[in-house]
């Protein structure tokens, strides 16, 4: 499993993009789409909601369980992806690229984002 | 047990080879999945599965008043099980109390009785010390066979094509709810036709120094066939769709087998006295006089899932209780098992949903189970 380098991660599981305009792209990681399993239902905020570092923003339901979606940073939700709700299963198939959730206009972000060699640290074990 | 270290079933390793996600249950370290669990449900569905069940509780019961024995220790009519057949049945408590649902193999070709009894790996030290506290006064042998066995699972409609080429049993022969001993690609096995997925199946009980090679026999003769391993996620929802009960979800102390919409399998005509008679009989008559509530099946509407423990509501009112749910991949919507309150029970009764953290979903009120094979 390989986390690309060029993202920035949460403890809580989620990937961002560098700000492109002042907006990033989030999503979950490979290893926290592995441990949920399939996932089949996935509730996002919607656009124009604002998010704030560290708090629930929505749902993602595996057929085992249903987890919390935590935003990793605060801001204004700009987009979300629509694919991703039609066919949830692109969480397991493609986490870090079709599998996106949301992009957000950033206007605060904590200071305990990790590197992927943070985040693999982290998640080892 | 006084250690906290999970146990290991004998294909520990090989299911860490093929790259198996873990997880704790019941003790032991079993597979959840290998991959896509929707992929493996729909490979028993559809082609074959290959699940490792070691974890399950075998009891040996043995001697000349063994089948007196299981008549008093359990609430099924035992005695009248023939060689090489199996029962599902239950053992209570004195109060009428589920203490687990058991499947009793009657082993074939013995001259004197020899049955075995296969628990939830939850309960196998809960009905082995039932069972041993019951033997008092009989002349039968209570033996735990649990590390006497691996038990692995073949499961979908190409199971008996996969089996057939590994062994000379007549497995045509061989019906539901039926074992018989062989052997299977060289390896002694109690051959079973029972599962836990509603579709056809065996379950082959072997020692678990043969486990690996017979896995590895299975799968390679299951190549062809669209045969993969399956984890416990899969069975899970596998049984659910077939609507068949869990321990700890829709089955409990708490419940009696009528309450839990099981009385059939009560036998109060069979001979001499069982434990959990007289209130076995009383709550027979409660469930007739008052009607208990009663496990339906629910599917969505939405796409929401329903988890145990959730209320199933109407009018803003609770009127029963989700005991398992999960996403069908067979029907593409979630499906729950609930128990619900008579006047709700009806298969097509109007406005009644889950509620789902604190939003009332749609649901529509089914009969059990969501899915039946064609035959």
């Amino acid at each position: 499993m390989s986390n690309p380098t060029q993202l920035r991660y949460s403890k809580e599981h989620e990937w961002l993009t560098a700000a492109e305009d002042g907006v990033s792209t989030v999503g979950i990681t490979e290893h926290a789409a592995n441990a949920l399993g399939d996932v089949v239902f996935v509730q996002l905020p919607e656009v124009g909601d604002s998010v704030t570092a560290g708090e629930t923003c929505g749902e993602l339901e595996s057929t085992k369980s249903v987890s919390d979606l935590y935003s990793p940073v605060s801001g204004e939700i700009t987009e979300v992806n629509e694919d991703v709700v039609n066919d949830p299963s692109l969480v397991n198939s493609a986490p870090f690229e079709g599998g996106w959730l949301f992009k957000v206009r950033v206007t605060d972000e904590p200071a305990d984002l990790l590197t992927a060699a943070e985040y693999e640290a982290h998640t080892a074990g | 047990m006084s250690s906290t270290e999970p146990r290991r079933t004998a294909l520990d390793a090989l299911h860490r080879s093929l790259g198996a996600t873990m997880t704790d249950f019941a003790g032991w370290d079993m597979p959840l999945r290998y991959g896509s669990e929707r992929d493996e449900h729909n490979a028993v569905r559809t082609r074959a599965g290959l699940f490792d069940l070691s974890h399950m509780g075998e009891i040996a019961v043995t001697g000349p008043a063994a089948a007196a024995l299981l008549d008093h220790a359990l609430v099924g009519n035992i005695g009248g099980v023939k060689p090489g057949r199996a029962r599902y049945t239950m053992i209570c408590r004195e109060d009428g109390g589920i203490l687990d649902d058991l499947i009793v193999y009657r082993l074939g070709d013995t001259e004197t009785p020899e049955y075995l009894v296969v628990a939830n790996a939850s309960n196998a030290q809960v009905v082995l010390d039932a069972l041993r506290e019951r033997s008092a006064g009989f002349d039968a042998e209570v033996r735990d066979d649990r590390d006497a066995y691996a038990l692995l699972a073949v499961q979908g409609p190409e199971s008996q094509g996969i089996l057939a080429s590994l062994t000379d049993a007549d497995l045509d022969g061989l019906k539901y709810y039926a074992g018989l001993p062989g052997t299977v690609a060289g390896i002694p096995a109690l051959i079973a036709r029972t599962g836990y997925t509603g579709e056809d199946g065996f379950e082959l009980f072997v020692k678990p120094e043969h486990a690996v090679e017979l896995w590895q026999a299975l799968t390679k003769a299951g190549e062809g066939a669209g045969l993969v391993p399956c984890g416990l996620s899969c069975r899970d929802t596998l049984r659910l769709e077939a609507g068949m009960p869990l321990y700890g979800n829709e089955l409990s102390p708490s419940l009696t087998p009528f309450d839990a919409g099981f009385g059939r399998v009560v036998k109060f005509e069979k001979e001499g006295d069982f434990v959990g008679r007289a209130a076995l009989a009383e709550a027979a008559e409660r469930a007739a006089a008052e009607p208990p509530r009663v496990l339906v099946g629910l599917v969505a509407e939405g796409r929401r899932v329903p988890r145990a423990g959730y209320a199933v509501v109407s009018g803003g009112e609770v009127v029963g209780e989700v005991t398992s749910g999960a996403p069908s991949p067979t029907l593409g919507k979630p499906i729950a098992m609930a128990y619900v309150d008579p006047a709700y029970a009806q298969p097509g009764t109007e406005g009644v949903g889950v509620d789902i953290r604190g939003s009332h979903e749609p649901y529509e009120v089914v009969a059990l189970p969501f899915y039946k094979r064609q035959k």
